[in-house]
């Protein structure tokens, strides 16, 4: 690996383009694991999944096995599921309700806070070793901080803050907490977790990627537009046609409605300007209508307008988050290998809110990204014929680069496409990727598209 | 069986003319459904269901709704029809190449029979050979049978996958 050099990195990605080897090569993907998932901010879980001292999660970043934990003080812990004794992982369930964790091997136990409690046979160790060494423990992971109930942890002993690091994302996140009348969300409806084999970064790249709907879509959307609306439903089949029909928007939709906006550190979101008429015609949905009395008997009625008037889509947080406020639906994307990627998706319900608006997040659910699903199925698809194509040495260099000539700068201190088509979100990542993967390049360098455009942000910054 | 007792939507409509369909003709209808989903005659399968049918796949073990928790699919008619709709499309890139089956249907048994349906019970192995890959598929069937003017109807259909709770690649062919 270390015969990577940073050089090698960089002459992976141009302006515009990205060598087909970033998506193939194994110690690439290595590299990543060391460099990326080892020191950038990664989601780990909500703190409505260990509400109670003893609550524990299983979690993980990169290929590393994590416990979530809340602790006998309430406080949330980041633990490596792991035995200080033989390196055994310590927890085999996906999560529960204890009060210390136990090692199935030698009997050793550990306090909720990882350290160690008691162990067997203790006077038979060697004198170096010290049951009160804080390393003789289940180790806690250097950084774990939360944004608004959203529990990141960090590798890196040094870095970034969490809220430095998610800069103006943080506001998808209070887009998605606000929705809530009583101010706070609730993981709930049960985990999916889809599989394919191709590279992890495919996944993110997917999601603010407006010109594919059209053509990769089109077997499910023809099939919605042609569906009756006098055949019976329970309400779940006409939420999951409304949005497939939603995905035959024409080009011109995307073009002229809809924007991306990228911000440092790789995080991108797609959204459309503020649009009342969609709020309107939503109020015929009379759980819509109960809804919006809750949030205006919290809010008022202009704070309320003010938060449903934001109509972000997918919201990306690098490496390897994606959100949806206004489904309250969460995806984190797992590397396995270099071409293998399992994506957990999360349901979150808005307390406060009526019943009948989480099983709309459930149908929502089920449509964009169940397993079975009759659109997420060509998504997969998709991305495993990448991950086929790619075996090909043919296309060396990769486009990237649609929508390049028409970046601009964003207030917040980012840059926007000049409408949602543009690949910009993914030229973003890269550059993200390169400062973690070559870190000693100085950003002035990163090869880039923008060119002059960064230098406008700059000015702006002064 | 059925998930969430009282919605309007779950209730059987009674059949008045004859009994409940026996074991013997209940066996005879789940393997005359397999086939047709093996040889991937998918309007006729939809053509098996009741007007207001639902078609569940949960995604948890014992999962109790298909209304507050994910499924790996819950189809309710109007979907059921564009699911398989979309099945017959030359644009489903997930099916292309299509997946060829073999279902293997056994254990059955009745369960919750009244006057006018039947609860069946039954087990399921489910090779399906896509792109150089087998998969395998295994579980437990719940089918609620109605006698229709036509013959036996399938007023709801449940399986539960024994792994379930796995990470799958798309699931594009109805078990």
């Amino acid at each position: 690996m270390s015969a990577i050099t940073g050089d090698d990195i960089r002459a992976l990605v141009r302006p515009g383009r990205v060598n087909r080897r970033v998506y193939t090569d194994p110690d690439i993907f290595e590299l990543e694991l060391e460099r990326i998932f080892g020191s950038a901010w990664i989601y780990v879980g909500h703190e409505s999944q260990v509400k109670n001292p003893g609550d524990f999660l299983a979690t993980r970043i990169g290929r590393k096995p994590l416990l979530l934990v809340r602790d006998a003080a309430s406080r949330i812990q980041l633990l490596h599921n792991q035995c200080a004794h033989r390196g055994s992982m310590v927890v085999a369930s996906s999560g529960g309700h204890t009060s210390e964790f136990r090692c199935c091997y030698h009997g050793w136990t550990y306090h909720l806070d990882g350290r160690l409690k008691a162990a067997p046979l203790l006077h038979g160790y060697p004198s170096h070793f010290d049951p009160d060494n804080p390393e003789a423990a289940m180790l806690r992971v250097p950084r774990v901080a939360s944004y608004r109930g959203f529990v990141f942890g960090s590798l890196a002993a040094d870095g970034p803050s969490l809220e430095d690091y998610l800069g103006h994302m943080t506001t998808s996140f209070d887009d998605m907490v606000d929705r809530a009348p009583d101010g706070e969300l609730e993981a709930a409806g049960g985990v999916f977790k889809h599989s394919y084999k191709a590279n992890w970064k495919l996944y993110l790249e997917n999601l603010c990627d407006a010109a594919h709907p059209l053509f990769t879509h089109q077997s499910s959307i023809d099939a919605a537009q042609q569906q009756s609306d006098a055949v019976h439903s329970d309400g779940s089949g006409e939420i999951a046609l409304r949005q497939m029909r939603q995905n035959g928007a024409p080009y011109s939709f995307w073009e002229a409605n809809v924007g991306i906006w990228t911000y440092p550190n790789g995080h991108s979101f797609l959204g459309d300007y503020h649009d009342d008429a969609k709020l309107v015609a939503a109020m015929n949905d009379p759980a819509f209508r109960d809804y919006i009395a809750a949030m205006e008997a919290r809010n008022g009625k202009e704070k309320t307008k003010r938060i449903l008037e934001v109509r972000r889509w997918n919201s990306n947080v690098y490496p390897n988050l994606s959100f949806t406020s206004q489904f309250q639906q969460l995806r984190v994307v797992h590397p396995i290998s270099v071409n293998e990627t399992v994506v957990h998706t999360y349901s979150f319900r808005l307390k406060g809110a009526p019943a009948r608006m989480f099983e709309n997040t459930i149908s929502f659910a089920n449509t964009v990204n169940g397993t079975g699903s009759l659109v997420l199925t060509d998504d997969l698809e998709i991305y495993t014929r990448i991950g086929l194509g790619l075996a090909s040495a043919g296309a060396e260099w990769l486009e990237i680069g649609r929508g390049f000539a028409g970046d601009l700068p964003d207030e917040h201190g980012g840059r926007r496409g000049k409408n949602s088509t543009s690949e910009i979100y993914i030229r973003n990542m890269f550059e993200a990727w390169l400062a973690m993967m070559a870190p000693d390049v100085r950003q002035a360098s990163v090869p880039s598209a923008r060119g002059a455009t960064l230098a406008s942000v700059a000015d702006m910054r002064r | 069986m059925t998930h969430g007792t009282s919605d309007a939507w779950a209730r059987l409509q009674p059949i008045a003319q004859s009994g409940a369909p026996a074991l013997a003709e209940c066996e005879r209808f789940l393997l005359h459904e397999a086939r047709l989903l093996d040889e991937g005659r998918f309007d006729e399968w939809l053509g098996l269901f009741t007007p207001d049918a639902w078609y569940w796949v949960p995604a948890e073990p014992a999962q109790v709704s298909p209304r507050d928790t994910i499924s790996l699919i819950y189809d309710d008619r109007r979907l059921l029809e564009t699911r398989v709709r979309r099945l017959a499309s030359p644009r489903i890139y997930s099916q292309e190449p299509r997946s060829r089956t073999s279902r293997m249907i056994g254990n059955v048994t009745l369960e919750e029979t009244d006057a006018a349906a039947v609860t069946v019970r039954s087990k399921f192995q489910l090779l399906e050979y896509r792109r150089e890959t087998q998969r395998i598929f295994g579980g437990t069937c719940l089918h609620r049978l109605v006698r229709g003017e036509n013959g036996i109807r399938i007023a709801w259909k449940r399986v539960d996958l024994v792994n379930c709770d796995a990470p799958h690649e798309g699931l594009a062919v109805p078990f």
